[in-house]
């Protein structure tokens, strides 16, 4: 597994996607930072993370986008399949990878909060709870991200599926209350990543929705092994 | 490449690699059919066929790439289907195209393979034996993507090296090199076959004849012949056919030839001059008619100039091969 994460990670530096990827995420980060705290003049931290939910929606596929179709279409995929390392081994090391870059700027951006504790009574708890949840989000879109990308060899169709997918767990939160049945709606809003994430942002530390994003992103770990053992089947 | 790549010690001919039975279907369509075949250590085997006919089936089955419908594959005693990690540390494997990463240098690259393949030797010497085993020393530092194809295919064959696997499988090898880059891939898996076993599949006939000591050909999912390159031609050779040149005119030689006990055909070549004359006879199966003919042209005062067997090619055998498979059919 670490062969297959020091190269990708190596990988995302070698190619302009993990610069771009950096700056593209610093940038906005900073803007969403500046607009809804500083410009506003408020300590309030919850709106920046709700937009950032938003921006990952089309972040986070530009890290994924390229992790197995790449490998695919350049068929250097044999060598992975064909080496002694586990499928779960081979996924993770592409997981973690891509996760870390994420993490990385997230956690760099976060830094910028630091600077609110010297203008305003800042509350810790809040920032950190929402820290945490939006760093459990990433690691789910990630997930979503990765299965997408083992499912084709072109890389565009990979980050607007996952886009698609994304935004289609995101804004189910949005859309349900307009559907009449009872039953669909409490369907929808079980599988809503953001209707989940909305209790953070009031500053409740809800230990389901860390266990939710956690599962997700599992299962769609899961589902890319699944998608490698049944080629190797087919 | 002397130090780290070391002869196997077990008898040369014990198998590493055992198929038994293998059975693998795509939907409706059956790529290998119950392929039984045994390969020796040491042993340099040539895996033919046409297109579709279970090859790359087989080595992706061998390789841990795709997984058998029924029976079994064993390398070094070990099955590729329970025990996937052991059984893939013993093969060296080199797809059609290279897997290579553009976006690392020669050395990165095979750093990274030596890690993904979780070698136990000494990372830094074993890595320079082998660049230096497949001359791509001087190109270490360069980027892959700047390679030439020749480069490219031997960085390949470092990739399969690294680890020192007993078994290398060689998927096309040669293709869309120059010839001097074949001959120099050639020697270079003449060279391995000394301290490997090793398969290598090939649409080029006259490949496996100048590299492989076994033949295995596979047509529609059967192995339809496993022979010792040089036994290959009794396969399908039933009759002696010998191409003579005699000085003699053509018409009176076919004339005294005609109708001799043990001579199946003789048929003319060439006419090199009024008086002498290019012919193929062809005996009667189990026939030796060469002292026959020697009499015959002795009493007519008719000089043989030239003697020598035409065997069949690998070409001929290969289309005759499939082509009595076909008619089983």
């Amino acid at each position: 597994m670490s062969a297959v994460y020091k190269r990708e990670l190596h990988a995302y530096f070698t190619t302009p996607i993990g610069y771009v990827f950096c700056a593209v995420f610093l940038a906005l980060s900073g803007a969403v930072f500046s607009y809804t705290t500083l410009f506003s003049m408020k300590a309030d931290v919850t709106s920046y993370f709700a937009y950032m939910i938003f921006l990952l929606v089309v972040l986070i596929p530009l890290l994924t986008m390229k992790l197995f179709s790449e490998e695919r279409r350049s068929r250097t995929e044999q060598l992975l399949l064909t080496s002694p390392v586990s499928l779960s081994g081979m996924v993770l090391g592409k997981f973690f990878a891509a996760y870390t870059l994420f993490a990385g700027c997230m956690l760099f951006a976060f830094l910028g909060f630091f600077l609110l504790y010297f203008y305003a009574n800042v509350k810790t708890a809040v920032l950190f709870g929402n820290l945490l949840a939006v760093l459990l989000l990433g690691a789910a879109f990630t997930a979503v991200g990765l299965f997408i990308s083992a499912l084709t060899e072109n890389q565009l169709a990979a980050a607007i599926g996952t886009v698609a997918i994304l935004l289609f767990f995101v804004l189910i939160g949005f859309v349900n209350s307009l559907i009449p049945v009872f039953w669909i709606r409490f369907i929808l809003s079980g599988i809503s990543l953001f209707s989940r994430f909305q209790n953070f942002t009031q500053g409740v530390f809800d230990i389901a929705a860390i266990l939710y994003y956690l599962m997700v992103c599992a299962a769609f770990l899961f589902l890319t092994v699944r998608v490698f053992d049944k080629r190797r089947w087919g | 490449m002397e130090e780290t790549i070391k002869k196997p010690k077990e008898e040369k001919n014990a198998p590493i690699v055992c198929l038994s039975h293998l059975t693998k279907r795509y939907g409706g369509l059956v790529a290998l059919d119950d392929v039984s075949l045994e390969i020796g250590r040491g042993e340099v085997v040539g895996l033919l066929g046409p297109n579709g006919a279970g090859k790359s089936t087989a080595m992706n089955i061998l390789t841990g790439y795709l997984s058998a419908d029924g029976g079994q594959a064993m390398i070094g005693g070990v099955d590729i289907l329970t025990s996937p990690g052991e059984a893939k540390k013993q093969i060296g494997y080199l797809p059609e195209q290279p897997p290579l990463y553009p976006d690392m240098t020669v050395r990165e690259y095979l750093h990274f393979v030596f890690s993904l393949k979780k070698c136990n030797l000494d990372r830094e010497a074993h890595l320079a034996d082998i660049m230096q085993g497949v001359r791509i020393t001087e190109v270490a530092d360069r980027l892959i993507r700047n390679l030439s194809k020749g480069y490219r295919q031997r960085v390949g064959m470092a990739e399969a090296l690294v680890g020192d696997p007993p078994v290398l499988i060689f998927d096309e090898p040669t293709v869309g090199l120059d010839p001097k880059q074949i001959i120099e891939v050639r020697s270079l898996i003449r060279t391995l076959g000394r301290r490997h076993t090793v398969i290598l599949s090939t649409h080029i006939l006259s490949e496996v004849q100048a590299v492989c000591e076994r033949i295995v050909i596979m047509n529609r999912g059967h192995v339809i012949a496993n022979q010792k390159t040089e036994d290959l031609a009794g396969l399908i050779n039933d009759r002696p056919r010998y191409r003579y040149r005699i000085a003699a005119p053509a018409d009176e030689l076919l004339r005294a030839l005609s109708g001799k006990t043990g001579i199946a055909k003789a048929e003319l070549l060439r006419r090199v001059s009024s008086e002498e004359t290019e012919l193929a006879i062809e005996f009667d199966r189990g026939v030796d008619g060469r002292r026959a003919v020697f009499s015959l042209c002795a009493a007519s005062r008719f000089p043989i100039l030239e003697l020598s067997p035409i065997g069949a090619d690998l070409e001929e055998i290969f289309l005759r091969l499939t082509g009595k498979d076909e008619n089983k059919k």
